[in-house]
């Protein structure tokens, strides 16, 4: 693995993305990529533009709209050895994958024990802001990760999203692959050679001893803003990205959480069922330290299009902030960040890797 | 169809569609002692199906089978032992006792594992015959699958795929006219599904009585056409579950269909109608060594070991 120092190289999300996906497809003829689109003059937004070209069109391959069968082709390719990455262009279009996904892909290696496996990438993009709406912004990744046998990543940043792309595509099972369209042209530092990220590996993004902060795909970048302005006010927060949600580093998380004593998650989904609660049970079954814990994620409704209900749909950098405030000082009266520091905030921009 | 290799044809027939029968009837007299661990769909009546298409194959063609796939499995040369050993839960089953009647598997023989999801194993064999076509080879691919499973999406998107991408699958509906207990005349708008499928640019073939040697000689032809790079071929054989759904047992006195049917079917019976043409000398000898095999494959499973406890954990993630 190469460390995220050595390099000086700047790259976006989805042009890391782009790279992991050729450097694996060169180094191995089994690898494909399939979906909607892969292989348009836009290309996923890019992710996937121009692969058809050094790859030809029976390596890189738009599909029917039929993705229901066609998780059924990724799988029965992984099973004949090969390793497809199948892409959609929203994570919303994952609910016509599910009985391949759930009665399939993530049992076949199991119920067959161990006669098959199914070595696939499922790439899915979130949706958010102008006007995506009800069925072009769900974050569905808390449904894959109760099933069994998917493993189920959520990179932040440029340099992830290229090492877990890497080790998504060896992996040798099912990875459901969640990308978020607002990382797309964030950049990081990210080295030209091939390298892997580990699944199960959660990165501590900043160090701090007042509350410990988990933020889930582009909610870590939101986290991060809530972070400087929470330092702004005297507070420390550590801030976990936890990377891969399947395996899920808990561990790194209890540690955190067991020495600030509290423990706020913020999903880029909704809290019911979701990954905030699997992550702060996860935490509570681990120690027998008080820790007080809290969780953020959607409203509890479909997310709307007009802007204005869509900002208070979302977990953003003020309430963030001011959720952890009230963590941390309960007992001080009701604070909110200054209102031209959050604006600096909303723009700040961070650099990955963290 | 006479000569030696006529024969020779007709005792391999006779042996494969006779086990498979000899099998299920077997399965269903040990059921009701609850050594079988699995809920059992049973093949009897839809073997011609299995036996007329798998004989045609070769050892490195794959099927891929539904949840009603002893047949499949048996014809394609799975290892009945294993399977046996499965339907029992143990150790030494095909999928290590974890899987059951609905879920045989034999890689070593090329048979994909099968589903109880209906439709679920249709892309998935797509899937395969994609991989055969990359890598460039003659292999094919035989898609088994109910009449139920033509009314699934995933059946006409796979339909749709493989003549799209002219992949080398075989589809082959086994219509035996009932999911679970309903009729067709209550499932389908029409039951032109040959037309249907012809729509997609599928050559379709409808044999209406499962006639075994029909079946072998035009899957023949079809498999030779994919083999020289040919896309996919469809074929509806219409058949009859002699059995309940699921179970051992009969139920013509449940209402919803009627025995008259079970013997319009009987009276062609494959299984008996090919071991007449054997004569009686050469049938015994074949009855006595499928007796034989049975009687192994059984005790292999009444002797093997149930899994550890440990097992539960194992293959939950590929390494």
């Amino acid at each position: 693995m190469s460390s995220p120092a050595e390099t000086d190289r700047v790259v976006t999300y989805v042009d890391a993305l782009l790279e992991g996906m050729a450097q694996e497809m060169r180094l191995d003829d089994d690898v494909f990529v399939f979906g909607l689109d892969v292989d348009d003059h836009k290309g996923i937004q890019g992710s996937t533009l121009g692969l058809v070209d050094e790859f030809g069109a029976d390596r890189v391959f738009t599909t029917p709209l039929s993705e229901d069968a066609m998780t059924g082709v990724a799988i029965g390719a992984a099973i004949a050895g090969m390793r497809p990455v199948h892409v959609h262009i929203r994570m919303d279009f994952l609910m016509l994958c599910m009985n391949q996904l759930v009665n399939m892909a993530s049992k076949s290696h199991y119920m067959y024990d161990g006669q098959v496996t199914v070595p696939m990438v499922v790439r899915a993009m979130i949706g958010k802001s102008w006007g995506q709406g009800a069925q072009h912004s769900q974050g569905l990744h808390s449904l894959l990760m109760h099933i069994p046998g998917l493993k189920v990543v959520a990179p932040s940043n440029a340099y992830d999203a290229k090492g877990c792309l890497t080790t998504a595509i060896r992996d040798n099972n099912p990875v459901i692959f969640v990308e978020h369209r607002l990382l797309y042209y964030t950049d990081a530092y990210v080295p030209e050679e091939s390298y892997t990220v580990p699944f199960g590996r959660a990165r501590t993004v900043r160090e701090g001893g007042d509350i410990t902060i988990v933020g889930v795909s582009n909610m870590l970048v939101e986290c991060l803003r809530a972070q400087e302005l929470l330092s702004e006010e005297g507070i420390s927060a550590e801030v976990i990205d936890p990377v891969s949600l399947v395996p899920l580093d808990i561990e790194t998380i209890t540690a955190s959480a067991a020495r600030t004593g509290r423990l706020l998650v913020v999903d880029n989904a909704w809290t019911n069922c979701g990954a905030s609660a699997e992550i702060v049970a996860g935490v509570m079954e681990r120690t027998d330290r008080p820790i007080m814990a809290r969780r953020m994620g959607y409203a509890p409704t479909t997310c709307p299009t007009t802007p204005v209900l869509e900002d208070e749909f979302y977990p953003n950098p003020v309430t963030i902030a001011e959720k952890a405030h009230a963590m941390v000082r309960p007992h001080a009266a009701d604070w909110r960040p200054d209102p031209e520091r959050a604006k600096l905030a909303y723009q700040a921009q961070f650099r990955g890797p963290f | 169809m006479n000569g030696p290799s006529s024969i020779d044809v007709t005792v391999r027939l006779y042996r494969s569609l006779r086990l498979i029968r000899r099998v299920e009837e077997v399965v269903a007299e040990i059921y009701p002692s609850d050594k079988i661990k699995s809920p059992v769909h049973l093949s009897i009546g839809q073997e011609a199906v299995a036996v007329g298409v798998c004989d045609t194959l070769r050892a490195d063609d794959v099927v891929s089978g539904t949840y009603r796939s002893h047949a499949a499995y048996i014809a394609k040369g799975g290892d009945l032992k294993a399977m046996f050993a499965e339907l029992y839960g143990k150790a030494t089953g095909c999928a290590g006792g974890k899987a059951g009647s609905m879920h045989l598997i034999d890689m070593g023989h090329n048979i994909l594992g099968s589903s109880a999801v209906v439709g679920t194993t249709v892309p998935i064999a797509l899937g395969y015959a994609y991989a055969i076509r990359r890598r460039g080879e003659d292999r094919v691919v035989v898609a088994y699958f109910g009449d139920g499973a033509t009314e699934e999406g995933v059946f006409h998107e796979s339909l749709n795929f493989a003549a799209l991408k002219q992949l080398p699958v075989l589809f082959v509906c086994e219509n035996n006219q009932f999911a679970i207990h309903q009729p067709l005349e209550k499932r389908w708008a029409t039951d032109r599904l040959c037309e249907r499928v012809e729509t997609y640019g599928i050559s379709a073939k409808k044999f209406a009585d499962s006639n075994v040697e029909s079946i072998r000689t035009h899957t023949q032809g079809a498999i030779a056409e994919m083999r020289a790079g040919g896309g996919p071929a469809f074929m509806e054989c219409v058949t009859y579950r002699w059995r309940e759904h699921v179970g051992p047992g009969e139920d013509y006195d449940a209402g919803y269909r009627d025995r008259t049917e079970y013997e319009a079917w009987s009276d062609k019976d494959e299984v008996a109608r090919l071991g007449a043409a054997l004569g009686e000398n050469r049938r015994a000898d074949i009855d006595a060594e499928i007796e034989q095999q049975i009687a192994e494959a059984v005790e292999f499973a009444e002797s093997s070991p149930f899994p550890a406890i440990e097992e539960l954990h194992t293959h939950v993630f590929a390494g």
